[in-house]
């Protein structure tokens, strides 16, 4: 009877998450939030459904039904999450609540299953971390002085690195972590949001070529801490934000160009330079050969992948513990030898459907600091995604970070949670501007017909002053100080954007 | 308002392309993750560091190997204590090409073994095991080997080294792998460190697929392909008067004992093994022809085969000597071949040129007698010509009709080949008695590839051993 329950439940399970990822990608057929409604009852329901039998695999499978218990309390805190959220800010996106927590729920029961301790722990900072980053979301909406704080960011996150740097400990070779009061925490997780907060801010008013060194400088300094601190994966993750957020902010593909190859340069140097990352390609090259050493972790990861099939081996059906450090680095092994390459498949496609909200949410907010931002967090989020697939795959390199929100470790969930709601506060600034359109469309109308016509008065004057290349670098050192002015006499940052985009055409 | 649509649809450019590109590459990864892990399952599972054997092992109980016609060949029973043991009904006979599963993996146990842990039992049976507190069944293995022909090819070496080879040659199934010395896979838990420890008999190689032999005169088989490759309309006009030996002036070949073969064409030469008729030849040949041939043949390269097996090595190339292509055209130097190499060659020609690879597990069936894999011949090459294999049919059916295999003529059937001496020391008289060849030459059904060490001459030693498999398989119990 039992096994045909678990037998049964790897095609149900399978099917379940299947549809899932159906519906999170169906959510993009309609533009107006009011119309998903649907797709998102639908959604709850499956998660629902997906958690329950998961668990009642395990239940079978250990024999041990107090495992139930434990699967109370989790449905209860994300049932919570997903209904009081929508409830408490009507205006947020319910798609990034309900990946969240599906993901959250996934990683519940493969670490349930991995150790029963490690999942208590991780449940407890979960739901932590969810009361908390509740009041996220407002003060997003709410504080307008965020954009000002640049070099606040910057200085913040720095600091956290130094400290880390110098009195953290190592961990596996690397010092990514540092003891407080018995809590280890992990800052480069957090100094990543910082960071996207730092390189918005920056470069929101002007994208100027001088600025755009100004923030190199930065950037550089945070990733040449981390390299310091052999925390490879936050490193790339650092670096590949900052092109791609000057690139959008810019919109020039030159820096993408430039970032690339200085991408490459930096890449062959620390290949030269640092033993710790020419092990990490020869164990990518060929695992095989150096199966004994550098290999070893992620040749058990390869055998994980492969040895589920379609449909996985069902829970405790699998070794997963025999790859090293599984619920952190490689959780998604775990998850495709247990619950299938199907399941694992649908796994990454809800990770996708996160950052295609993420970017669609980017894309409708009119300013441009909480664009940066939607965009900054949405790129960290599926690089670190990225990396951790693809190095525990050996399609890249092994870098060693975390699947966010699946892998165990407080500091990384807590981050993304953060992250999240973060964008759940811009939705409800794109839900302002965009009621604020409707409202006095006519006035306001009116009034950007005015600065219009101002704009390009001043464009003229300037293109006919300057000529054209030089138009560029004068124009910026003039709005600087023209452009933050008039901003904050509107109290507004239309009137800056009408600028940039006025510079732009 | 239009213009702020343009404008938003501008700004908007570069987080698209970021976001296509983003999707882009998770779905190349999704691929890549799919396809690498689904199309290495099976080597990864026999990785001696997948953990995933043991816990397989632990769940359900081996299964059965069979002969073509049902004989049981390796099956899990229990001992005294109720402990799994593994079983071989036929002992020695089968040592190498059944192989064993413990102290490591050989032979079928080692190319079957992801099935053989594998359980595809109905879910029913599985639920009737899980109720009785017993392990499920795993998988069966059924080869194409046959019992009979086996049993023939075993006790012909008698007491020799060596190894034979059969194969079906228009499917490619293996009939028979012999290897000797052997061992009784039975006890292999007691003689393992004997046998590991006895570096110089090699015991646990199986000498058709690992052997590295010098093929000797079979090796003119290759030598005349060539010939007739460079000289397809005139090599019958071939002639040579033998004298016992031949000698460019710095190197000497002698024919076998010396023997002193007369006028011979091409034919005769090849039919009494000629050393210094191809001698002759050798140093008339092509070098760089030769070696699109040799690479065509697969010598220093793979072959189509899943078992381990040892590369056979040549070396030929634009600075090789008249000396050591005199040695290369008869098969001594530093030339290696194994005995299924000479074997895949021979069935090519039997076959028309295009060789059908050998393989041995014919199908995978669960424990209620569905098949779950069906295995067939890998993809079929052609090594040479129509035409050309039938030159050489000829010229290999000579061999039986008036050269050194005659032992094989005024037979109920009509079989070809070809024997070899190959001398492997500087002591004189010592060879390899080498035989490949094929039966009936009308219709080829099958082929049997003899070495065996240190006999002394293929037509005394090896011929017979042969005759016995084709006796056996054709039906004609005389001896």
């Amino acid at each position: 009877m039992e096994l045909y329950i678990t037998e049964l439940s790897k095609y149900v399970i399978t099917m379940l998450m299947a549809l899932y990822a159906y519906e999170s990608f169906a959510v993009f057929r309609y533009r107006e939030e009011d119309r998903r409604s649907g797709i998102y009852t639908r959604q709850n329901f499956l998660m629902l459904l997906l958690h329950f039998s998961c668990f009642m695999v395990i239940c079978f499978e250990t024999g041990d039904m107090s495992y139930l218990f434990f699967y109370a309390f989790q449905q209860v805190v994300l049932f919570a999450t997903a209904v009081l959220f929508h409830m408490v800010y009507p205006g947020a996106n319910r798609l990034i609540v309900n990946n969240m927590c599906l993901l959250l729920s996934v990683g519940f029961v493969m670490l349930t299953r991995l150790s029963y301790e490690r999942a208590v722990r991780q449940f407890v900072i979960a739901a932590v971390s969810i009361a908390a980053v509740m009041v996220i979301p407002l003060f997003v909406h709410k504080i307008k002085f965020l954009k000002s704080l640049t070099w606040v960011y910057a200085f913040l996150g720095i600091a956290a690195l130094t400290v880390v740097l110098v009195l953290g400990s190592y961990t596996y070779g690397s010092k990514i972590s540092y003891t407080i009061a018995g809590v280890t925490v992990q800052p480069s997780e957090f100094v990543k949001i910082l960071f996207v907060f730092f390189l918005a801010s920056a470069l929101c008013g002007s994208a100027s070529f001088l600025q755009v060194c100004l923030t190199a400088a930065v950037a550089g300094i945070h990733v040449v801490i981390l390299v310091f601190s052999k925390d490879l994966g936050s490193a790339l993750i650092f670096f590949v934000v900052y092109v791609l957020m000057v690139f959008v902010a810019t919109g020039k593909p030159l820096y993408l160009l430039a970032g690339a190859g200085g991408g490459a340069g930096a890449a062959v140097a620390a290949y030269r330079m640092f033993s710790h990352v020419q092990v990490r390609v020869q164990a990518w090259r060929d695992p095989w050969s150096a199966i004994d050493t550098g290999g070893y972790q992620i040749t058990q990861s390869l055998f994980a992948i492969s040895s589920g099939g379609w449909f996985g081996l069902g829970l405790f059906g699998g070794t997963p513990q025999s790859i090293p450090f599984v619920e952190a680095d490689f959780i998604f092994s775990a998850v495709a030898e247990e619950l299938g390459i199907l399941f694992a498949m649908c796994l990454i496609l809800v990770c996708v459907s996160c950052f295609l909200m993420f970017m669609d949410i980017s894309m409708k907010l009119n300013d441009r600091f909480y664009r940066l931002i939607a965009f900054g967090l949405g790129i960290t989020y599926i690089f670190q995604v990225f990396l951790t697939i693809g190095g525990g795959s050996k399609f890249i390199p092994l870098t060693g970070v975390t699947l966010p929100l699946i892998s165990y470790g407080g500091s990384s969930v807590l981050t993304t949670l953060v992250m999240f709601a973060i964008v759940e506060g811009l939705c409800m600034v794109k839900k302002d501007e965009e009621q604020a359109v409707k409202n006095d469309g006519k006035g306001k109308r009116a009034e950007h017909k005015k600065k219009e016509a101002q704009n390009a008065g001043r464009k003229n004057a300037r293109w006919e002053k300057t000529g054209w290349k030089k138009a560029e670098w004068k124009k910026t050192g003039w709005e600087k100080t023209g452009g933050e002015k008039a901003g904050k006499m509107r109290g507004e940052s239309r009137q800056k954007r009408g600028d940039a985009d006025g510079r732009e055409s | 308002m239009a213009g702020n649509h343009k404008n938003r649809k501008k700004q908007n450019a570069p987080i698209m392309a970021v976001a296509y590109f983003f999707v882009a590459v998770f779905l190349g990864m999704m691929v890549y993750i799919c396809q690498y892990s689904m199309s290495h399952r099976q080597e990864w599972m026999n990785n001696s560091y997948n953990g995933r054997q043991q816990m397989l092992t632990a769940k359900n109980v081996r299964g059965t190997i069979y002969a073509g016609s049902g004989e049981v060949l390796a099956k899990t029973g229990t001992d005294g204590e109720g402990r799994e043991v593994r079983e071989y009904p036929y002992g020695s006979m089968f040592a190498h090409v059944v192989g064993y599963a413990s102290n490591g993996r050989a032979g079928v146990e080692a190319l079957g073994n992801y099935y053989l842990i594998q359980s595809s039992a109905p879910l029913s049976e599985k639920v009737l095991n899980e109720t009785a507190g017993e392990k499920y069944k795993a998988d069966d293995v059924y080869t194409t080997l046959d019992v009979n022909l086996q049993e023939v090819a075993y006790k012909a070496m008698g007491v020799y080294r060596g190894a034979v080879v059969v194969t079906d040659i228009s499917t490619g199934r293996i009939l028979a792998m012999v290897s000797k010395p052997d061992f009784d896979p039975n006890e292999i838990g007691e003689v393992w460190d004997r046998l590991v420890e006895d570096k110089e008999s090699g015991v646990l190689l199986n000498r058709v697929t690992q052997g590295m032999y010098p093929p000797g005169s079979t090796f003119k088989i290759i030598t005349a392909l060539e010939y007739i490759r460079e000289n397809p309309d005139t090599y019958q006009n071939y002639g040579y008067l033998c004298s016992g030996s031949y000698s460019d002036g710095a190197d000497r070949i002698n024919c076998y004992h010396g023997t002193s073969h007369g006028q011979e064409d091409f034919a005769r030469a090849f039919a009494k093994s000629c050393n210094a008729a191809f001698a002759d030849i050798g140093i008339k040949l092509d070098k760089g022809e030769f070696q699109d041939t040799l690479k065509e043949l697969m010598f220093n390269g793979e072959l189509p085969l899943d078992m381990n097996y040892s590369k056979s090595r040549i070396q030929v190339s634009g600075e090789s000597t008249n000396g050591e292509m005199m040695q290369v055209a008869i098969g001594q130097g530093t030339t290696g071949m194994s005995p299924i190499h000479l074997n895949m060659i021979t069935n090519a020609i039997a076959n028309g040129g295009v060789l059908v690879p050998p393989y041995l597990i014919d199908r995978v069936e669960n424990s209620a007698g569905t098949v779950v894999k069906q295995f067939s011949a890998s993809q079929e090459r052609q090594l040479m010509s129509g035409q050309e294999a039938d030159a050489l049919k000829e010229l290999m059916r000579g061999v039986v009709e008036e050269g050194t295999a005659s032992r094989l003529k005024g037979l109920p059937y009509t079989a070809a080949g070809k024997t070899g001496s190959a001398e492997y020391s500087n002591v004189k008289e010592e060879s390899h008695a080498w035989f490949t060849g094929f039966a009936p030459v009308e219709e080829p059904q099958i082929s049997v590839t003899v070495i065996i060490e240190g006999a002394g001459s293929g037509g005394d030693y090896a011929v017979p051993v042969a005759k016995r498999i084709f006796d056996a398989y054709f039906g004609s119990g005389s001896d």
